[in-house]
């Protein structure tokens, strides 16, 4: 058989069909750059919550110690990182005590390097999935921001108790008003974790490569932000370089909302937003537009 | 009101073959060092000339090319044709997993796919957790999957393990449960590929008859892709075929049926087999294995009429000894749908090493007109005391049973489809 054309049984009358005016969908090629399908993600939202819970459930299941192990990471990172980077190199934490100087930068970058890390590699790790059945793809790292905000809940908690502790027993913390800027820092940093690791993700699955090049470039991110140490031990001359990084900012008002001490500037946090913002923007139009096709080239 | 469910046009889909993956960097870069110099795109030029799917011409290749067809509402379109001949390609255009390269398709309504089941059964979760899960992926909100999780579960029969982790389940079960969530979307047009391939006889007979219920009692469009032509003749009403990325013949789900079996299936005159992997489907041991099958006096054409006794030469190889197994064969109609089976008495024996030849001689067969294929298999026991297949072998010859004398002896020179695969002639009618 090579016939190119349809043989339709003869005798058959062609199908007198009327055409809908509207059709529910149209499928096609080439859609526009900003159909982002955000219509679509709002009816999927109860599948977005299934996910978060999903994520949960199967972390925990079959541990001894389940949801505890929230706590025993940032618990052990921050003993590791007083003897290291507190007692033996002696770095600076602006005469803060150590252990809540460094819980507070660790509770702040664990939430944004977790997320990133996680929805970096969403396409590639649901490929299987992707591959099968059609949902609103952005739901899935919706559910990473999500699940590890829930994470970052129980994480602060602990923080809060560390430095209630601090405060009672009447160290040099002086927290004030700003800390009702909590929220609006947490919630940059989710979308800006969420912007990068669309793009990532997107990219990901054309160039492995990549992924290599994120989990190294993550602990250096880490570097080039006053996690382990204060902003104010900069020299002057490099403070620029470091504030150029919109996470930087972000832990700089954290700590100094609730600690009193490092820096916080309104022209900063703006600059934070906007470049928030920006790679947001993209991060949702490179991942819907690589989505449509990418089951084809993981 | 309108009534088309899908229309789609001039659809195609270009897939570049070999390695992705490595070397793309390099591709990527000179593709955007010649858009930059304003030249063509050197790696696309390729695909725009290989009109034709041509293998080893280029990188390039039209998986799915000029496709056209419409679905009206409430119709259940059967697709059909070779691995390989784009099916599964325009299955996952229609469900958005991928999408096209050229031509469009528009739906009207509300579309839900079952490319496979269980997507997304997470092993750690109960049952009741997977559904719900499941269910939402599929595109259910939760009050919807709330309100039919009683009716799910029911279907499944999988109630008692409902709140056990799925990774505790049987893979019967698991397929039942995740098999049960789909059953209960409520789209008003749903895609089926293959899933019917799974579970045991009874569930996929429980699966056959929810689909037409589906499409019969609620109105809903249902494009459904298979290779048993039973089920498709079961509850398509109209058909496709595919053939190289286009569609080569549609009409009603019969005439496409017939269409695919006479062209594509392929019915061969050879009075002699010998049996290779092309005849195994399934991996088992081959302790006693068939070497070859022929026919004992054949007829020209394989064309037997239905008087006939139809012999048949079986040569078997044995790698051990043993003194009680049995042989048995089915004979199957061309759809694959079989007509009956027999088997031998456990009292055969074989010694290692040995080739042994068998006749079988089919007497009063009572077949009706038409054209049949013999499956083969050996082994011990049975359904009781549980079976062993040593080896089954299938498709290995084919004959056509036909009227002797049309002309005169026979009352019914035709045979009506409808009427099944065995035309009793042993029967007494007698005034009392």
């Amino acid at each position: 058989m090579d016939s190119t054309d349809v043989l339709t049984k003869p005798g058959r009358p062609a199908p007198a069909t009327a055409e809908p005016e509207e059709w529910t969908e149209v499928i096609q090629p080439k859609t526009s750059l900003l159909d982002l399908g955000l219509k679509d993600v709002w009816r999927y939202r109860d599948l977005v919550m299934l996910f978060v819970r999903r994520d949960f459930v199967s972390t925990y299941k079959q541990t001894v110690l389940g949801p505890i192990w929230f706590f025993i990471q940032p618990l052990l990172t921050t003993i590791i990182y007083v003897i290291i980077f507190g007692n033996v190199a002696k770095l600076s934490t602006d005469g803060l005590p150590t252990t809540v100087f460094y819980l507070s930068g660790i509770t702040i970058w664990n939430y944004f390097s977790l997320t990133l890390m996680n929805t970096s590699t969403v396409l590639r790790d649901n490929a299987g999935m992707f591959g099968k059945v059609y949902f609103p793809r952005l739901t899935m790292p919706l559910s990473i921001v999500i699940s590890n905000l829930a994470r970052f809940g129980v994480q602060f908690a602990l923080f809060i108790m560390v430095w209630l502790y601090y405060i009672v027993k009447g160290s040099s913390i002086h927290p004030n008003a700003l800390i009702i800027l909590t929220p609006v820092l947490v919630i940059i940093m989710g979308v800006l974790s969420l912007g990068l690791g669309m793009i990532f993700s997107a990219m990901t699955t054309k160039y492995r490569d990549l992924a290599m090049l994120l989990a190294f470039g993550m602990q250096l991110l880490m570097y080039a932000t006053p996690v382990i140490y204060p902003l104010s031990s900069i020299p002057a001359k490099y403070k620029w370089l470091i504030m150029a990084n919109p996470m930087s900012c972000i832990v700089e008002a954290f700590r100094y909302a609730f600690l009193g001490t490092g820096s916080f500037s309104w022209g900063y946090l703006s600059y934070s937003l906007a470049v928030t913002i920006v790679v947001m923007l993209a991060g949702t139009i490179i991942f819907n537009k690589v989505q449509k096709s990418f089951t084809d080239t993981v | 009101m309108s009534d088309i469910a899908i229309k789609v046009e001039n659809l195609g889909k270009l897939y570049r073959l070999g390695e992705i993956g490595t070397g793309t960097l390099g591709q990527d870069l000179s593709r955007w060092w010649a858009r930059t110099r304003g030249k063509e795109d050197p790696f696309a030029t390729i695909g725009e000339t290989n009109d034709r799917t041509k293998k080893g011409g280029s990188n390039y290749v039209w998986s799915l090319k000029d496709v056209n067809f419409e679905v009206k509402q409430g119709e259940v379109l059967g697709i059909i044709g070779r691995n390989g001949a784009g099916k599964s390609t325009l299955l996952k255009i229609l469900s958005k997993v991928t999408g096209p390269s050229r031509g469009s398709i528009k739906i009207n309504g509300r579309i839900a796919s079952l490319l496979e089941v269980g997507t997304g059964f997470h092993p750690e979760l109960t049952g009741r957790e997977n559904v719900f899960l499941n269910g939402a992926i599929l595109g259910m909100n939760k009050a919807e999957i709330q309100s039919k999780f009683d009716e799910i579960v029911d279907f499944s029969g999988v109630e008692r393990y409902i709140d056990t982790p799925v990774k505790r389940y049987s893979s019967g079960m698991y397929v039942r449960l995740a098999f049960a969530v789909a059953a209960f979307l409520e789209p008003e047009i749903l895609i089926v590929d293959e899933v019917l391939a799974v579970g045991d006889a009874e569930f996929q007979k429980k699966c056959l008859g929810r689909m037409k219920d589906v499409s019969r009692n609620d109105g809903r469009t249902i494009l459904f892709v298979s290779h048993s032509m039973p089920a498709l003749k079961n509850i398509c009403t109209t058909g496709i075929l595919m053939e190289t990325g286009k569609v080569s013949f549609s009409g009603s789900a019969d005439e496409v049926i017939d269409y695919y079996i006479t062209n594509f299936l392929s019915f061969n005159t050879d009075t002699r087999i010998k049996i290779t992997d092309k005849n195994r489907e399934y991996d088992l041991l081959r302790q006693i294995e068939y070497d070859s099958i022929e026919f004992v006096n054949p007829v020209e054409k394989n064309m037997y009429s239905t008087e006939d006794d139809i012999a048949i030469l079986i040569t078997l190889k044995s790698k051990i000894d043993r003194e009680d197994f049995r042989i048995a064969f089915s004979i199957f109609k061309m759809d694959e749908s079989a007509v009956g089976t027999f088997f031998s008495q456990e009292t055969l024996s074989i010694r290692k090493g040995e080739t042994k030849d068998f006749v079988i001689t089919l007497k009063d067969h009572q077949l009706a007109k038409g054209q049949y294929y013999l499956d083969f298999s050996v082994g011990i026991g049975n359904e009781l005391i549980g079976a062993t297949e040593y080896d089954v072998v299938t498709k290995t010859l084919f004959f056509e049973i036909a009227y002797k004398d049309t002309s005169k002896t026979q009352m019914m020179v035709l045979w009506h489809s409808g009427w099944g695969a065995v035309n009793f002639h042993n029967v007494d009618i007698k005034a009392i």
